[in-house]
């Protein structure tokens, strides 16, 4: 953190165990993203169930993380840039918790889908979680190395995650109206798209709360933000062209 | 979010001290090197620093207490509602009655409660008669949060009263002359926690008709009362600002190290 060391130096000690924390939960979320994607991929039930349970993990580490941040502030009265990183530790660890459960909610979708006949394989979803697990790599590298503009970088990338998101979301929805037997599949692929996507939104909160800690201000740019699928219809398109694959 | 938003400056409040390019020698060593600072009306203004930075030595130019240490010199301009204090036909008696003190060790005259705080309205003359006179002390008491404690004990001695108590005395003293500003050179540092919050409490509620300096070593107590915060190292002024900006994210990285512990 900063230049030099605190005089109490297991004041230093402590803070590197939150920040260590925080690195080995991000690490595990990373983790979880890859194997959930992979069960999908390979129709893997065990890798799915493995995921399932090792979000306890994270769940646990997100406990010792409150509890030192907890006692951290109690007991050294933090200030400036050691506030910040106590403060941005609690925030951090929340957010990697909801990635994990993300992450661990489409290992349960995963296992439903296993159990109904393969359905045409929707290749944005391991793309959209590459994308996404890069961006979970850079942030933790960030938060390492004390480096605002690599964060910021990642802050600007989740656009290119919401627009992977908004064509898969319109590819899916094409499906389903020209094989309606496959709507339950492609609802459970839409919701782990969503959810990796939701992912990537938790790495630009992720960005700015770096960048807090770093700099003690937020990003001053507004947010790049490019979901637009909550405002998406597709039947007036199909209707009016029936050879329309609905995804233009 | 978290952090504030960089454009809000206050600048909202007037400035009752100022001073500028204040410099302060002792004998051939210069204690304080060109210090501009000003003071906002009825707030808090905390200096904090390390030992020797010169804190305590800028909180006496303000009332003149430096003119009582020989080889002292005191070079620059304060000002106070705009009257420059070091001027040659300032009364710097006067002065003290407008720029009261409080000091680090609560130290009553041995003299009843209420000649403590009579002592000075009866030199100042600020009383025709008796009558004036016991109104001053019971509304300095008051004042000074003390008065439910002391009313049957007026008589008794004020060196008999418990170290919060004897610290509040001063500062019902120094209320008894009507003061616009008080001056705290670590007001609390010989109090236990309880003790102190009763000053702290306190003094928040004089903020209300009086501005108060204080100098503390106490940042946390810097940062629980104070709106303003100026931070002090070797002499010269490192940052100024609102408090809660300069505990969360000070400007400068002397400051930073310092109020984090990392000083050195």
């Amino acid at each position: 953190m900063g230049s030099t060391d605190h005089i109490v130096s297991s004041f230093d000690d402590e803070l590197q165990e939150i920040r260590n924390a925080i690195i080995e939960m991000g690490g595990l979320a990373a983790s979880q993203l890859e194997s959930a994607t992979r069960a999908l991929v390979d129709r893997n039930t065990d890798l799915a169930q493995r995921t399932i349970e090792t979000d306890a993990e994270i769940d646990a580490l997100e406990k010792s993380i409150d509890n030192m941040a907890i006692r951290l502030l109690a007991l050294r009265n933090p200030v400036a840039d050691d506030l910040r990183l106590v403060i941005s530790g609690l925030k951090m660890a929340s957010l990697l918790e909801r990635v994990a459960d993300y992450a661990a909610n489409m290992g349960k979708r995963g296992i439903a889908l296993n159990q109904a006949p393969v359905i045409r394989m929707v290749s944005a979803i391991p793309r959209m979680s590459e994308l996404v697990r890069r961006m979970i790599d850079d942030i933790l590298a960030a938060y390492a190395q004390n480096d605002a503009n690599l964060a910021l970088d990642v802050w600007r990338r989740d656009q290119e995650v919401d627009q992977l998101y908004n064509s898969m979301f319109r590819e899916l929805l094409t499906y389903m109206m020209e094989d309606p037997r496959s709507i339950t599949s492609c609802t459970h692929l839409i919701f782990m798209a969503k959810n990796i996507e939701r992912i990537g939104d938790h790495m630009t909160n992720i960005a700015e709360i770096i960048i807090y800690q770093i700099t003690g201000n937020t990003p001053t740019e507004s947010r790049p933000k490019a979901d637009i699928t909550s405002t998406t219809m597709i039947e007036n398109e199909l209707s009016l062209s029936s050879t329309n694959e609905g995804d233009k | 979010m978290l952090a504030k938003d960089m454009n809000t400056v206050y600048n909202d409040t007037k400035s009752i001290i100022s001073a500028k390019d204040v410099s302060v020698f002792y004998g051939e060593k210069r204690a304080l090197k060109s210090v501009s600072l000003d003071i906002p009306e009825n707030q808090i203004t905390a200096l904090i620093g390390p030992s020797g930075c010169g804190k305590s030595t800028f909180l006496r130019c303000l009332n003149r207490m430096n003119d009582t240490i020989e080889n002292c010199r005191v070079e620059g301009n304060i000002t106070v509602d705009g009257q420059d204090i070091y001027a040659p036909h300032v009364d710097e008696v006067l002065l003290r009655a407008r720029v009261g003190m409080v000091f680090q060790k609560a130290n009553p005259f041995p003299k009843s409660i209420y000649d403590n705080v009579a002592y000075a309205p009866r030199i100042h003359g600020l009383a025709k008669n008796k009558d004036e006179l016991d109104d001053i002390v019971l509304a300095s008491l008051e004042k000074a949060g003390l008065l439910d404690e002391v009313k049957d004990l007026l008589n008794e001695s004020g060196t008999g009263l418990s170290g919060g108590q004897q610290q509040r005395l001063c500062i019902a003293r120094a209320l008894a002359v009507q003061p616009d500003i008080i001056l705290m050179d670590e007001p609390c540092s010989a109090l236990d926690p309880i003790a102190t919050a009763k000053v702290e409490e306190l003094i928040e509620e004089l903020r209300k008709n009086y501005t108060i300096i204080i100098v503390t070593h106490s940042m946390q107590q810097a940062a629980r009362i104070s709106q303003k915060t100026a931070f002090f190292h070797l002499g010269e002024i490192v940052e100024i600002g609102e408090t809660e900006q300069l505990f969360t994210s000070p400007n400068d990285k002397r400051t930073q190290g310092y109020i984090t512990g990392r000083f050195g």
